[in-house]
């Protein structure tokens, strides 16, 4: 057997009041794709911080090429050969690409010799992008793009991806694996860090699998299920959503010819939007972030007014109603981002309750304040929705994001909607959180709610939904039915290829 | 080394001791500044901290403070709201002039008449006159977004203007021998706001400072507005999802903050000053932003402050003229406080770990 490339033996990493990492180990091997598996808060990214030189560990011992490595800054880490790619980008709107990947860098090159660089590599590795263009213009999969060229560039012996895919189209997703896969040819090794278990087994040639920061066990991806990781991942027996067959009721939601300028510099305009939603049905809008789905959720919870007739509920127009009064009609939103959006973060969660339930749960009487009532909706959602928190005067920041979104999706449910809309539900959740979200969003529509449910999860979309449209550059694509939809299909939808899609029918 | 490490939870012991360790820290820096300048540390803050409230002529401090400290609270609270939700008026000094000449103006248009309703009237007509001073900014921000800062600083220059310009015109003394200034409402009944108690310096700007006090602790703890003020200044696109429409709260903040500012500027001018004077206003609208932060924008905090505050002035002003302590050094003194009450603020949301640095 050949050297390891990185070997972490025991390693130990504490913070006040939880061990993150509990005497982990993990070996990479020279041109291996390794996965990192675990579900939130199992301790990935305090583990990958430490290779990367942003976290110390307590004790324990790494070794790169069988040397010991103690990198103290990420500068020393790059300058060994480890170069990582972020979930959340790093890079600025109103600068080009190239001056974008100079900015990275410890000594740039001249600019025009950096272009010529960084067209190379994107030809190598099948990564087209255009070094004179406007970082801001660029979709996500080619901001993405950057900061993988900005990574090549150093010739790293170990490329760190955590969560790459979560903003890619089907073909891009594809694209970005074709790339992975010669990289590996070359002897580059590859850490990755992802959620989506099917794609680890088409791509990854080992796995280490984390669980409340210790090792669980470790697999060959191809060989085993993804359910079996799942449930190694989870430690105890996952329940696969459970979904009747319901009939639908009557329309009750209609968007019509709705259109609705950007709210903001970097927002999307909506254009033309239509579709319809019957009692108890799932719509399912899939699409690659930042493509209007913020904007969707704003003009359907009221907080983007538009045209009356835009929004009809129950045929009475409401396109023109703020969020208090469409709370009243019981239409009813959870959006993305739980902080700071769904929940003010310094907040309390008796507090975070009176902020959507007022007005349907009589929290409030002549304007003054119910508290011990918004105290007793919020025990409410912690008891059934499962939210782990010490109690309900802790602050929404203080909870873990699967808590926190259990608790800010479970205070929609528990109001009794008759049109629900989420924007991803179970973004950042642990499988066992998103697994209870998705039964009580199908729970809910058995009882005849009409829910819309925006997410860039695939996988949840074909899940839980009846129905399925993309958003692209603000405008829907025609909902078609989920079931006899493949990947193909519904990569295209999401890529803007409205015509095609008539083609394929 | 020192590193500071975020809470996860702000801590509610902090929150209340950091007042009480800044004052200390202040009094420890103090006696040192005023040690350097040859003067008696001791001797020095206790005459700052003691001496108006029982020294020698306590008699005579006592009601200055209430008389110093209510325009502050009253003031302040307004602006608290305001701040609170991230409306940031910075213009009560003019809405304060605004209010007394407004007030004072109705005031002197009945004079001789002595009738009850001319002082409500002037109450009413001052706390309009502030809240028209506000609503300037207000409308251009919610209208043309404009930047309230700005008008509201400007609006405060050119109600000076309209101060030396109504003093030195319209509402001059006739019988005043050509001097500046207009009559005097102490010496008109009807329109004098006297002390409740005499002796006491307990005029109706205190009672009403009382009352907005608890007001703003009712509005912010108990009604939907409050809450709505609270969330906007947290999490801002937490309040639209709530259903907070952003211009009617730029519009109460705004309007709020003026009619109390307005209102103090009429109980000074019909109180404690008497006359609408070229130099009138002393500045209590701008230090009631001290006031505002120095209480934390929590109404309690703030009646604590603007009565800290009111003490240092009296004290810094006994200090001044009994030990020849230079005026600068009060006013670091009292800048020293604001700084220490910001720097320990930070230890409401983070604590301090000694050891090894490292980054998380």
């Amino acid at each position: 057997m050949t050297e390891p490339l990185l070997s972490l033996t025991g390693v130990t990493k504490a913070y006040p009041g939880v061990v993150a990492n509990d005497k982990v180990s993990l070996v990479i091997q020279p041109g291996e794709v390794h996965a990192l598996l675990g579900e939130n808060g199992a301790g990935k990214s305090t583990l990958v911080k430490m290779i990367y030189g942003l976290v110390k560990p307590d004790s324990g011992d790494i070794r790169l090429n069988g040397a010991p490595f103690k990198p103290a800054e990420p500068r020393q880490a790059r300058a060994d050969g480890i170069a990582m790619v972020f979930q959340h980008f790093s890079l600025f709107d109103a600068l080009s690409v190239a001056e974008n990947i100079a900015l990275g860098m410890e000594n740039p090159p001249k600019m025009r010799d950096l272009a010529k660089r960084i067209r190379s590599v994107s030809e190598t590795y099948g990564l087209p992008l255009d070094p004179a263009r406007t970082v801001g213009d660029l979709s996500a999969g080619e901001r993405q793009r950057v900061e993988i060229i900005r990574c090549l560039l150093q010739e790293p012996k170990l490329l760190i991806m955590d969560e790459p895919t979560s903003v890619l189209t089907p073909q891009e997703v594809e694209i970005l694996f074709e790339t992975l896969r010669k990289l590996r040819s070359e002897g580059t090794s590859i850490l990755y860090i992802s959620h989506k278990l099917e794609e680890i087994r088409a791509l990854c040639d080992a796995s280490t699998i984390l669980r409340l920061g210790k090792n669980v066990g470790s697999c060959i991806p191809a060989e085993t299920s993804a359910r079996d990781m799942a449930e190694l991942m989870v430690g105890s027996a996952l329940k696969t959503p459970e979904r009747r067959t319901r009939d639908f009721g009557p329309e009750a939601l209609r968007v019509h010819n709705l259109s609705a300028a950007a709210p903001a510099e970097f927002g999307t305009a909506l254009k033309n939007i239509q579709f319809s939603l019957r009692k108890g049905e799932i719509l399912g809008i899939g699409g690659v972030a930042g493509n209007g789905q913020d904007e969707l959720l704003a003009v359907l919870s009221g907080e983007m007014t538009t045209d009356p007739n835009s929004v009809q509920l129950d045929g009475a127009p409401i396109g023109d109603l703020g969020p208090t009064k469409r709370r009243a009609l019981a239409v009813l939103s959870a959006p993305e981002e739980r902080l700071g959006h769904a929940a003010a973060p310094d907040m309390s969660l008796t507090e975070n309750a009176m902020l959507t339930g007022a007005v349907r749960e009589n929290l409030a009487a002549g304007g003054f304040l119910k508290w011990s009532a918004a105290r007793g909706f919020a025990e409410r959602v912690i008891k059934e929705f499962d939210v782990r928190t010490p109690g309900t005067e802790n602050t929404a920041r203080s909870l873990s994001g699967g808590n926190l979104q259990k608790f800010v999706i479970g205070r929609e449910v528990l109001q009794r909607p008759e049109i629900l809309v989420v924007n991803q539900p179970t973004w950042g959740v642990d499988a066992a959180a998103a697994a209870a979200i998705r039964q009580a969003l199908l729970d809910l529509a058995a009882e005849g709610t009409a829910i819309l449910c925006i997410s860039q999860d695939l996988d949840e979309l074909m899940e839980i939904s009846d129905a399925f449209a993309a958003l692209n550059e603000g405008r829907l694509s025609a909902p078609r039915p989920t079931a006899g939809l493949d990947v193909e299909e519904i990569g295209l939808m999401m890529g803007g290829s409205h015509g095609m899609d008539v083609a394929h029918v | 080394m020192i590193r500071l490490e975020k809470r996860q939870q702000p801590s509610r012991a902090w929150s209340l001791a950091t007042p009480l360790v800044a004052v200390m820290a202040t009094m420890v820096m103090g006696g040192l500044l005023f040690a350097a300048l040859g003067k008696p540390p001791i001797e020095a803050i206790r005459t700052i901290f003691w001496e108006p409230l029982f020294g020698e002529f306590s008699f005579y401090y006592r009601p200055q403070l209430l008389i110093k400290g209510a325009p502050l609270v009253l003031i302040a609270i307004g602006l608290s709201l305001g701040f609170k939700a991230g409306i940031w008026n910075i213009g009560a000094e003019g809405q304060y002039i605004i209010g007394a000449l407004s007030g004072a103006g109705v005031g002197l248009a009945f004079y001789p008449l002595e009738a009850w309703y001319v002082f409500p009237l002037m109450v009413l007509v001052g706390a309009l006159g502030g809240w028209l001073w506000a609503m300037i900014p207000a409308v251009l921000k919610t209208k043309f977004d404009t930047n309230e800062i700005l008008v509201s600083l400007m609006l405060v220059y050119v109600a000076e203007q309209l101060l030396a310009s109504m003093s030195l015109g319209l509402l001059k003394n006739p019988q005043g021998y050509g001097f500046p200034g207009s009559r005097n409402l102490q010496q008109y009944d009807s329109a004098h706001n006297a002390e409740l108690i005499a002796g006491t310096g307990l005029h109706l700007g205190v009672v009403a400072a009382l009352i907005a006090v608890i007001f703003a602790y009712i509005l912010l703890n108990r009604h939907m507005l409050g809450f709505h003020i609270r969330l906007t200044g947290q999490a801002p696109r937490a309040a639209r999802f709530a259903g907070v429409n952003p211009t009617r709260l730029v519009l109460f903040c705004l309007g709020m903050s003026g009619a109390l500012a307005g209102l103090a500027g009429l109980f000074e001018v019909s109180g404690p000053a008497g006359v609408v004077s070229i130099d009138f206003n002393v500045g209590y609208g701008f230090t009631a932003i001290i006031v505002a932060f120095l209480g934390r924008l929590h109404p309690v905090g703030i009646l604590l402050a603007g009565a800290l505050m009111a003490l240092t002035y009296i004290g810094g002003d006994i200090a001044q003229s009994k030990l020849g302590l230079p005026s600068a050094a009060i006013q670091v003194f009292q800048g020293m406080l604001l700084f220490f009450l910001l720097a320990f603020d930070l230890l409401t949301n983070f604590r301090i770990r000694f050891g090894t640095p490292e980054t998380a």
